[in-house]
């Protein structure tokens, strides 16, 4: 028998999920408190924020081929949080750019944005972010109709190979963590295109399946 | 500088002179005390304990008046691949090398090739301190107290002839002792270069030691050079070998990645890393960025040896 969680239990399993989410942040307000994020604490946790934006997109993009693999239909139900939490750690990553790094100074980062192409591609990865998550809202989905929101939505594979590019040019040479998210979340998109081969249906449109806002 | 440093008050962030000032009293009578005492059990003379610390070593010249970055941060933030790429992995993994015994071959274009044992350099000539500026080429700086004496002591004892018109720096190659050379990120062994002018310029340490004691691990023990500057990649750490050549070395950031790290790599805010910025820096310990300063504030001294070079080309 597979797990099928009550309405109250995806309420608990919500919140349970919604604290876990917010531990990356948590540990960095507890070691920047001790004084224990080391001797360049901005580059710690701008590097921090960026990791974990790359990984909640990961993890958003894993929902559907998870529960599809294991049957478990339920996890859709967290795939929005999840998602929503990709956008809260790229919002304090880029709030730490604009801030401790660039200090407001306007012309300084639309010079930096144009001039740098890894500052470029995940200022681009960011702003397409947006939309994404004003868009995930019930009322949202309703309003743009499945197909068109299920089209907009599938911008998330750009923003997550955008931010695996932006994290590919900053690093000085070594691209194994680059790689290993480049890797995870091409493998997230192959089993996507590979799924919709299957299903025999090669040039059929998006909105011909049940979209899933969840 | 002062006009720099008036443009970004930060006095609150600048600790007080005084309690500096006791904080490396103690330091030196701490590190004075255990190497007297390790020298003691060991029964050692008072000459040798004196070689287990610089704790006596003069002001050398050059020094800057900017608060030193605290030791913590010196040993604790670096960049030594041959430990790993991470920035705390050389604090936490070079416990592997060993300083001890050690040579250093001096040899090349030159009259009088030698191979010198770690503790003849310790007593090649008078050992200062020289409180350097670093600059690394990823935009971040320290203000760090060297212990050593300039490397033309050791390169004028082997009588460098006419076609030495280069300096190049092996470190260490031994993945025994250093795990991080058993990923392929860099060209192993370590090589770096100066032009002789440049490894000739009194600016040019050949370091022993940091904050009056030997060198930390993590910090390239037990011998390196610091080249105040050029970007940090440019002085080589735990070095074994110098050699003196005709034609430029090339070295491993060079070999790399060419359009990023040239042969010169002098800190120039001009000049742009391909894919970032120099023009400004964050100095450990500080929130705000601060300007760099072209030749990492040393222009007075070294932009004589690059006259008429256009440093674009020559980055």
């Amino acid at each position: 028998m597979r797990f099928q969680p009550t309405p109250r239990q995806i309420i608990a399993l919500k919140g349970f999920v919604f604290v876990a989410c917010l531990v990356p942040v948590a540990r960095l307000v507890t070691l920047f408190l001790r004084d224990a994020l080391g001797a360049n604490p901005i580059e710690a946790i701008t590097r921090s924020t960026g990791w974990w934006t790359l990984a909640f997109l990961a993890i958003t993009l894993a929902v559907t081929p998870v529960r599809l693999l294991l049957g478990l239909p339920w996890l859709l139900r967290l795939r929005r949080m999840l998602g929503l939490f990709a956008f809260f750690h790229a919002c304090v990553h880029f709030t730490i750019y604009l801030w401790l790094d660039q200090f407001f100074d306007v012309p300084g980062i639309v010079a930096d944005i144009a001039k740098r192409p890894f500052v470029t591609v995940g200022f681009a990865a960011f702003v397409l972010l947006v939309p994404l998550a004003v868009t995930s809202t019930n009322a949202m989905v309703r309003r743009l109709g499945a197909r068109r929101w299920q089209r907009l939505h599938r911008l998330v594979y750009a923003i997550g190979a955008l931010g695996v590019v932006h994290f590919w040019w900053l690093v000085k040479k070594d691209v194994t963590e680059p790689l290993i998210f480049a890797i995870v979340i091409g493998a997230l998109l192959i089993a996507r295109v590979v799924r919709r081969r299957a299903d025999g249906r090669p040039g059929a449109p998006a909105g011909a399946r049940r979209p899933e806002p969840g | 500088m002062s006009r720099v440093r008036t443009a970004f008050p930060r006095s609150s962030e600048i600790t007080p002179r005084d309690v500096f000032d006791q904080r490396r009293s103690f330091l030196r009578d701490a590190g004075f005390v255990i190497a007297a005492a390790g020298a003691a059990s060991l029964g050692l003379g008072a000459r040798d304990a004196a070689a287990g610390t610089f704790s006596s070593a003069r002001k050398g010249p050059y020094g800057t008046t900017e608060a030193p970055t605290p030791l913590k941060d010196v040993t604790s933030y670096n960049n030594f691949y041959e430990f790993g790429t991470g920035k705390e992995d050389p604090a936490e993994r070079a416990g592997s090398l060993k300083t001890r015994p050690w040579t250093v071959s001096v040899e090349g274009e030159c009259a009088k090739p030698r191979r010198w044992d770690i503790d003849e350099l310790l007593k090649l000539a008078a050992i200062e301190e020289r409180v350097y500026r670093m600059r690394c080429v990823e935009g971040w700086s320290m203000v760090i107290p060297w212990n050593g004496y300039p490397l033309a002591e050791l390169l004028k004892r082997a009588e460098p002839n006419s076609r030495a018109k280069y300096v190049e720096f092996t470190t260490l190659s031994d993945v025994s002792q250093m795990p991080g050379q058993r990923a392929a990120v860099l060209d192993w062994p370590y090589v770096e270069g100066l032009r002789i002018d440049e490894a000739m310029h009194p600016l040019t340490l050949l370091t022993l030691g940091l904050y009056g004691d030997l060198l930390p691990n993590q910090n390239g023990a037990p011998v390196r050079v610091t080249v105040p500057w050029k970007y940090g990649f440019k002085s080589a750490k735990s070095i074994v070998r110098i050699r003196f050549t005709e034609h430029e070395p090339k070295t491993a950031w060079n070999k790399a990645a060419p359009r990023e790290y040239g042969f010169y790599s002098n800190v120039n805010p001009a000049v742009e890393h391909p894919r970032w910025s120099q023009a400004k820096e964050r100095r450990i310990g500080e929130w705000t960025k601060r300007p760099t300063l072209p030749f990492n504030g040393y222009a007075e001294q070294v932009a004589g040896l690059y006259a008429g070079m256009d440093l674009r080309k020559y980055f």
